[in-house]
Order: structure tokens, then C-alpha cells, then sequence
């Protein structure tokens, strides 16, 4: 240690073996997430990405291998208590309730982090998602899915965390709402949220993730810098099918 | 049927509507949002009653009574949800339904030891123990009124925390997708607790409030929970306003029903269960 304070790694995931009942799905994973870093995980489907967040989250504790969370070993908590460590969680499918309005996404789960602060208030998220502002007080079911797909992100923002997991945020919406959904990941970046992103869109990823984890059947099989994927083509046209 | 005698019966049938509502809205809480069917549910509004008719002897007030037993149902919904349920929650919904059954199996020899076999009742309290002439020949009690206020009131509240609370909120979006809300950072486990003692009271309460109206008897609560659980399925599993219709609608068809066509009274609110869910699979309100 220097005389500079250490830093505590957001998340550390260490060798994470998670199983499916019999089904052996992740073997030995490890993944750190640094404050204010930028992560993708890459990889086809079926290769272990969102089983990757949900052992870090504690839905599928990992059989063995470490998770810690800002220092404290998830294995001794609830996802709930995880989460509240200041983690937004937008998952795969977007999590929007029905019958519930997008006023009520947006108070259900506020809170200020774990330092006292509120910078996302509702007013700050309605800025910076317009289309909410208008839909205020439509069912969340009833939104686009690019409409709940901001709404997932607004509320994990109202929740003013140090880190966003965003699974397959642009999944299925028009190009032009996709560029939308990156501009505002671009904004949660620039306001200093570290993010672990699941996406398909390579050249997107490489632009916003200083870093890069790449899972073939629930092995890490590239972990580096974006400048090692761009010099190496050949391993994102094998396991992801790119040019 | 004269018009009068049809008003006794819309009364009767509102008024047994909106207990049934009581005991059910806690019931599709329980199922909706935790997952749990709780058979024991019965027996917590035959607890409430037999509560309430043992402190009604011991205190010699009925409201004291009251006071005294809704912190004991609150207590016992407690311990119930801590010490059985928190282990069966990652199971099947074959052990819920197990250990729920064994439950009432022993709160009803529980009351046996306590109470015994025999049948009681509470009587009418003052000042609600007079009645209302309506016409020159027919009557109605003043406490059936009084048990619809307090009824009608209490589902307000319901509505109100369900609607325009942020605990509202959690709970509609609980019913829909429990992990969700936990992914949220919102703790799910004192939800549980809170949303199972809150049933449990909810139910006992209505065995308390309904006793000087009822017989008090061992295994009162079982056919209570039948109907119950008929008025959840026809309102929409989870659903507080599926609760609140479906018990009014059941309410209303066995009392006309056991007036208008006696034979097939116990029938009817099958008849309309299943009417509903061939139109409605999910219930009126899911």
C-alpha cells in the first residue's frame, strides 16, 4: 500500500464456477470491476454472460470461487443487500411491471447511495429521458420497448449507484432508438458510473469499454483492453461471428 | 320477494361480502406476492374468533377484547412466517401446501385443548346491539351496519397503501416479479414478513369482528377458506381489487342463493367460478 489510499475494486469476481442444478455453467470465471470503469462481456448466447451477473448478484450463487462487492464477500448476503451496495441493475427483458406507471418505477426503488448523496433525482432523470417526462403516468407495460428500455436504466439511476449492469440493453429496438440508448450510456459514463455492459453491438462496445471480457462456454477466454481485440480480429470473427 | 325483504338480503349480502373480503384480501397478498398458499388462513379467522370470545369473558368488554387480540394474530403471523415459511420459500409449492396443512391440523387440536369441542358465541356488543326498523314488519341489525363501516373503511386503507404508497408500489410490482424487485435493492424478506402478518391479522381480525354474528365452533375456519379461496381465483390471484368484486360477487350469490333456489345454494359460487374462468382464465382483475 502507498500513501495514496487503495482503491477497492466495485466488483471482484474470483474463479466463479456456477451450476445449473447438474449442468456445470460457468468455469472459473473471474471478472473485476473498477469506480468509474467500463466493461463489456462479450460472447454468443448460452455462453455464461448473464449467468455471470446473476452469480455476481447472488440470484445463482456460484458453487465456488469469491464475489465481493466494494470489499464485502457477497456469499454472506441477499441480493437485496447486494444491490444496496450501490449497484443499478437493468436486466435482460428490462424488468418493466405491468400496471405500474413510469412515476412509480421512478420513486419505487429511489434511494440515495451509500455516501448520503442524491444526484439522479427524478427531476435529473426526466431530463435526461424526455420520453418519460411525457409518458409520466402511462403503465410501464404499455411504453415501446425503447420507452422501457430508458425507463429500466431511469429507474436503476434513481437508485444513484456507483455501478450500472446493463444485460442487453439494446436488444430488439430500431437502430434509431438503439443510438438514443448508447448516447445516454456514453452520459452515465461521462457522470463517472462505472458499467458492466452485455451487448451484441461490437463497435459500440469498443468505443465506450476501456476493457473487455470475452466468454466461450462459460470461459473467460480474452480479458484486456479494447486495442487487444482491434489488433486481433480473428478472435471476435471465431466466437462472435464478426468482421 | 317484496322490495323490503330484497333489501335485507342486498344488506346480508354486502355485509358477508365485505368480511369475506377481509379474510381474502389477505389470502391473495400471501399467494400473489409470496408465492405461499397458506390453507392455515381458515384457521386464523376461527382463532380470531375464539380470541375474542375468550377475552370477551375474561375483560367483560368486547372492544377491550379486540385491542388485546389483534397484537396476539400480529404476533402469531410472526412467528408462523419466521419459523416455518422462511425455510420453505426456495421450495416447491407442494411443501408450502404441506406444511400449511399440517399447520391447521394443529391450530384446530390447539383449540380443542384450549377451548374445547363445544360451541359458543359472543353477544351483540353495545352500543351497535339494537336495531333499525326499516319497514313496519322488518328490522336490521345495527352492528351488521357498523361491521360494514368498519369493513368498508379498512379496504379503503387497503386501497390506499396499495395505491399511493411507495410499500403500494413494491407490493403490485412484488406480485408480479418478486426477484425484479429484489434486483432493485428492495428487501424482499421483510416484505414477507410484513405482508404475512398483515394477512394473518387481516383474516383474525374478521373472525373477531364477525363473532358476535357467527358460531363460534371448532373447524369454523374451513369453509371459510374454500369460499375464500373461490373469491381469490375469481377476482385474479394478487389482485386487492379482484379481492374486494369477487368477494362482493360471492357474497351476494350465496345469499340469494341459499334464498332464491335453496337446492342448489352450495353450488352456485362453483357455478360462477367457473362461468368466470371460462371467460376469464386468470381471474377478473389479473
Amino acid at each position: 500500500m502507498t500513501a495514496q489510499q487503495q482503491i477497492i475494486p466495485l466488483i471482484d469476481a474470483c474463479n466463479l464456477h456456477t451450476y445449473y442444478g447438474e449442468s456445470h455453467v460457468l468455469h472459473g470465471v473471474d471478472l473485476t470491476l473498477m469506480p468509474g470503469e467500463t466493461l463489456s462481456l462479450l460472447g454468443r448466447n448460452g455462453m455464461g454472460k448473464t449467468t455471470t451477473l446473476r452469480s455476481i448478484l447472488g440470484f445463482v450463487p456460484p458453487r465456488y470461487g469469491e464475489v465481493r462487492i466494494k470489499g464485502v464477500p457477497a456469499a454472506k448476503h441477499r441480493p437485496w443487500q447486494l444491490i444496496r451496495q450501490g449497484i443499478g441493475y437493468v436486466p435482460e427483458g428490462r424488468g418493466i411491471f405491468p400496471g405500474i406507471s413510469v412515476r412509480e418505477h421512478l420513486i419505487m426503488a429511489a434511494r440515495p447511495n451509500d455516501r448520503g448523496e442524491s444526484p439522479w433525482t427524478l427531476e435529473r432523470v426526466l431530463d435526461t429521458f424526455p420520453r418519460l417526462g411525457q409518458r409520466i403516468n402511462h403503465d410501464g407495460s404499455f411504453l415501446s420497448g425503447g420507452e422501457q428500455q430508458m425507463l429500466s436504466i431511469g429507474r436503476a439511476l434513481t437508485t444513484n449507484p456507483d455501478m450500472v449492469i446493463l444485460d442487453e440493453a439494446t436488444e430488439g429496438l430500431a437502430p434509431l432508438i438503439r443510438d438514443e440508448v448508447w448516447k445516454i450510456i456514453h452520459e452515465i459514463k461521462a457522470s463517472g458510473i462505472a458499467a458492466i455492459i452485455v451487448d451484441k453491438n461490437i463497435d459500440n462496445l469498443l468505443e465506450v469499454a476501456e476493457k473487455h471480457i470475452l466468454l466461450v462456454k462459460g470461459e473467460v477466454i480474452y480479458s484486456g483492453g479494447s486495442k487487444g481485440l482491434e489488433d486481433d480480429p480473428a478472435i471476435l470473427e471465431t466466437h462472435l461471428g464478426v468482421a | 320477494m317484496d322490495l323490503a325483504f330484497f333489501g335485507v338480503q342486498l344488506l346480508n349480502g354486502l355485509q358477508y361480502g365485505l368480511l369475506l373480503f377481509l379474510i381474502a384480501s389477505g389470502l391473495t397478498l400471501i399467494f400473489g406476492i409470496m408465492g405461499i398458499i397458506n390453507l392455515a388462513h381458515g384457521a386464523m379467522y376461527m382463532i380470531g374468533a375464539y380470541l375474542v370470545y375468550d377475552l370477551n369473558l375474561r375483560l367483560g368488554n368486547f372492544w377491550l377484547a379486540i385491542v388485546v387480540a389483534v397484537p396476539i394474530a400480529v404476533a402469531l403471523g410472526l412467528i408462523i412466517e419466521r419459523l416455518f415459511l422462511d425455510t420453505l420459500y426456495k421450495r416447491d409449492h407442494l411443501y408450502q401446501v404441506l406444511l400449511t396443512f399440517g399447520l391447521i391440523l394443529v391450530i384446530n387440536e390447539v383449540q380443542r385443548i384450549i377451548w374445547g369441542g363445544d360451541v359458543h358465541s359472543v353477544a351483540v356488543p353495545s352500543p351497535f346491539d339494537t336495531s333499525l326498523q326499516l319497514t313496519s314488519n322488518l328490522q336490521y341489525s345495527v352492528y351488521r351496519l357498523f361491521l360494514m363501516g368498519v369493513c368498508l373503511a379498512l379496504a379503503a386503507v387497503i386501497y390506499w397503501v396499495i395505491r399511493h404508497t411507495r410499500l403500494g408500489i413494491i407490493i403490485r410490482a412484488g406480485a408480479v416479479d418478486r426477484d425484479m424487485v429484489e434486483g432493485l435493492g428492495i428487501n424482499v424478506r421483510t416484505l414477507f414478513t410484513l405482508i404475512f402478518s398483515a394477512g394473518v391479522a387481516l383474516t383474525a381480525f374478521a373472525g373477531m369482528i364477525a363473532a358476535p354474528l357467527s358460531t363460534i365452533a371448532p373447524g369454523m375456519g374451513d369453509s371459510i377458506l374454500i369460499t375464500c379461496f373461490v373469491v381469490v381465483v375469481i377476482g385474479g390471484i394478487g389482485s386487492i381489487k379482484g379481492a374486494f368484486w369477487g368477494a362482493i360477487l360471492i357474497g351476494m350469490a350465496e345469499t340469494f342463493g341459499s334464498v332464491l333456489i335453496p337446492s342448489l345454494a352450495s353450488m352456485v359460487i362453483y357455478l360462477i367460478m367457473a362461468a368466470v374462468l371460462l371467460v376469464k382464465p386468470r381471474g377478473l382483475f389479473a
